[in-house]
């Protein structure tokens, strides 16, 4: 009996690890298949070539493509943080009237629908003569990564006891010398934490990047990867699409693998807090 | 007296200070969000179009509801409440929401306990978890669009070599299962961050409970029914709500799996559509504001049904 229920269970942990890798297993099986061979069905892998490899990264904008995405996740996450630092400091360490209030407005914004500030957006973009440059979009993502970081920084911020401050505000320090001096070098974890998750959402945001950039050489992978068609139907490059998804995706898998406690953590203070 | 005097001087500075520090933000947040939104709900009560957003003129509720006269006294009503594409992308986005929430509870509440036991190998399989959720949602649409292909897919393959189907599915293509397409690529998506939230509820549930349990030979099914679920309640819905408020506004995964048809378009893609495709760019701001006022609506029932202790105040 207990052999069984050892079995079963095992059996289920079995189930759960190849549901959740196979398909990027496929996806990297199929990106070394070209011509006639990718349409044979394997199940393990039986050619190592790296043509859809070559041809995505030589041909065309991929590798432009790919810079402009790392531009534009890694100044939003950049400039997000440096506002969000300040900004929940304020929000966690000073008691003020409407606090309250304005932690539930950042949670809301965090929770916007993004379509409902499209068409407003589209306005301001081509009003500030964005459209199609990757500024828009460091400008657009804020609405996520901005209230996102400021609230996780401030669950943070507001289990530090008093004391870390303390002796500070008794010296006399000016508020913005107790954020660099007293609390950066305290929060660098939970930065690194939140700045990856940030990182994450930019790189794989994609209604946005869609509607706000119009030529090839400007477009961020997901849009880039979506994109990517035949002539027709029948003459979909489905090894370039997976090459080129491979290319995307495993960077991520890495630093999630790295970092994977952290992101747990950071992921439950974002989201459990009720 | 003199204490006191310091003390308020010094803590009115900090306030000073805070707002200072909250100024940056506050801006970034007014631009990139407060107002934008007001523009998209101004622009669905007037006849903006793509090229002409500047000229244009507030129409009232024409885009919502209007009573077009033929002028013989017949007539018709028209505009978004009476669009028949509108409610099927309503309907399409609730049907969307509750199946997939649903079964992703149900498979993340079991990978969450699976992963609270302790077995060899525990890290490994919880690092394998997480994949699909580092995986880009528009990689994980064409991987699954690839593995669903009608002729050459591996998924049709599996499946008539356990004899579950006689003849391929042409999942995307099909409008009869081109929302069961969707609701697969989005369960296997975003399970790991309903698992990793439920896993975290489970953490919390101190171990003595069942090492008693276990004491008072109380059968396994029992103690989960009766001392678990009940203890991690509250994290699971939490979840739930996280990832209800993120399926009702789904629009890349439809996007890429299946495009243009009736049986997955959902309200995001709806808008998206009249926006830019359509140039129909009131007609679309009205369906955004709409949208936007369900999930407002959701988010502040949410808020009030659990009184969040936003401010800390309580502690």
């Amino acid at each position: 009996m207990k052999q069984l229920k050892t079995f079963g269970f095992y059996a289920l942990v079995a189930v759960i690890v190849l549901q959740a890798v196979f398909p990027f297993y496929y996806a990297i099986l199929t990106s070394f298949e070209t011509g006639q061979a990718i349409f044979d069905i394997n199940y393990f892998p039986h050619s190592f070539d790296f043509s859809n490899y070559a041809s995505m990264l030589e041909g065309g904008d991929f590798g432009r493509q790919i810079l402009n995405s790392v531009f534009v996740a890694t100044v939003v996450v950049i400039l997000s943080l440096i506002l969000a630092v300040t900004a929940s400091y304020a929000l966690s360490r000073v008691k003020f009237r409407g606090r309250g209030l304005l932690l539930l407005t950042i949670l809301s914004v965090s929770m916007f629908p993004q379509i409902a500030v499209l068409a407003g957006l589209f306005e301001v973009i081509r009003a500030m003569g964005l459209f199609n440059s990757l500024w828009s979009l460091v400008f657009s993502y804020m609405i996520f990564t901005l209230p996102f970081t400021v609230w996780v920084l401030t669950t943070f911020m507001l289990k530090m006891p008093i004391e870390v401050e303390e002796a500070a505000i008794m010296d006399g320090a000016r508020p913005i010398t107790i954020i660099f001096r007293v609390f950066l070098p305290l929060m660098w974890p939970a930065m690194v934490t939140t700045g990856l998750l940030a990182f994450i959402h930019a790189w794989n945001e994609f209604l946005f990047a869609l509607t706000f950039l119009s030529t090839d050489s400007q477009r961020t992978v997901p849009v880039a990867i979506a994109l990517i068609s035949g002539r027709s139907e029948f003459e979909i490059p489905w090894g370039n699409i997976m090459a080129a998804s491979v290319v995307v995706t495993v960077p991520l898998i890495v630093l999630v693998l790295i970092f994977q406690r952290k992101i747990v953590s950071g992921l439950t203070a974002g989201a459990v807090k009720g | 007296m003199a204490v006191d005097a310091t003390k308020s001087k010094l803590s009115r500075q900090r306030v000073r200070s805070a707002w200072l520090f909250l100024l940056p933000m506050l801006i970034v947040l007014a631009a990139v969000a407060a107002w934008p939104l007001a523009r998209t709900i101004w622009f669905g009560f007037t006849d903006a179009s793509l090229d002409r957003m500047g000229e244009a003129q507030w129409v009232g509720f024409r885009n919502y509801l209007d009573w077009f006269d033929y002028g013989n006294g017949k007539g018709e009503w028209e505009g978004l409440l009476v669009d028949p594409r509108w409610w099927g992308a309503v309907w399409n986005t609730i049907k969307f929401s509750i199946i997939s929430v649903s079964v992703e509870t149900i498979f993340g509440t079991v990978i969450a306990l699976v992963l609270n036991q302790q077995f060899r190998g525990r890290s490994v399989v919880r690092a394998a978890v997480l994949i699909p959720w580092a995986i880009p949602t528009i990689v994980s649409a064409k991987m699954w669009a690839w593995m669903m292909h009608d002729q050459f897919g591996i998924l049709n393959d599996m499946l008539m070599r356990l004899h579950l189907i006689a003849d391929p599915i042409a999942w995307t293509a099909s409008p009869d299962t081109a929302m069961i397409a969707v609701v697969i690529v989005d369960v296997w998506k975003t399970t790991p961050f309903m698992a990793l939230l439920i896993l975290a509820g489970l953490q919390m549930v101190p171990g003595d409970i069942y090492e008693a349990a276990k004491l008072d030979g109380i059968p396994p099914v029992r103690v989960f029914r009766k001392i678990t679920l009940p203890l991690i309640l509250p994290a699971i819905l939490v979840a739930v709500v996280f990832r209800a408020l993120d399926a009702l506004r789904v629009f890349d995964i439809i996007y890429v799996l299946t495009p243009n048809t009736d049986a997955t378009r959902t309200m995001s893609v709806f808008a998206r559509e009249n926006l830019f495709d359509y140039d129909k760019f009131a007609y679309g701001s009205a369906a955004s504001t709409l949208l936007f006022l369900v999930i407002a609506l959701i988010t502040i029932f949410f808020i009030f049904a659990t009184r969040m202790d936003l401010a800390g105040d309580r502690e």
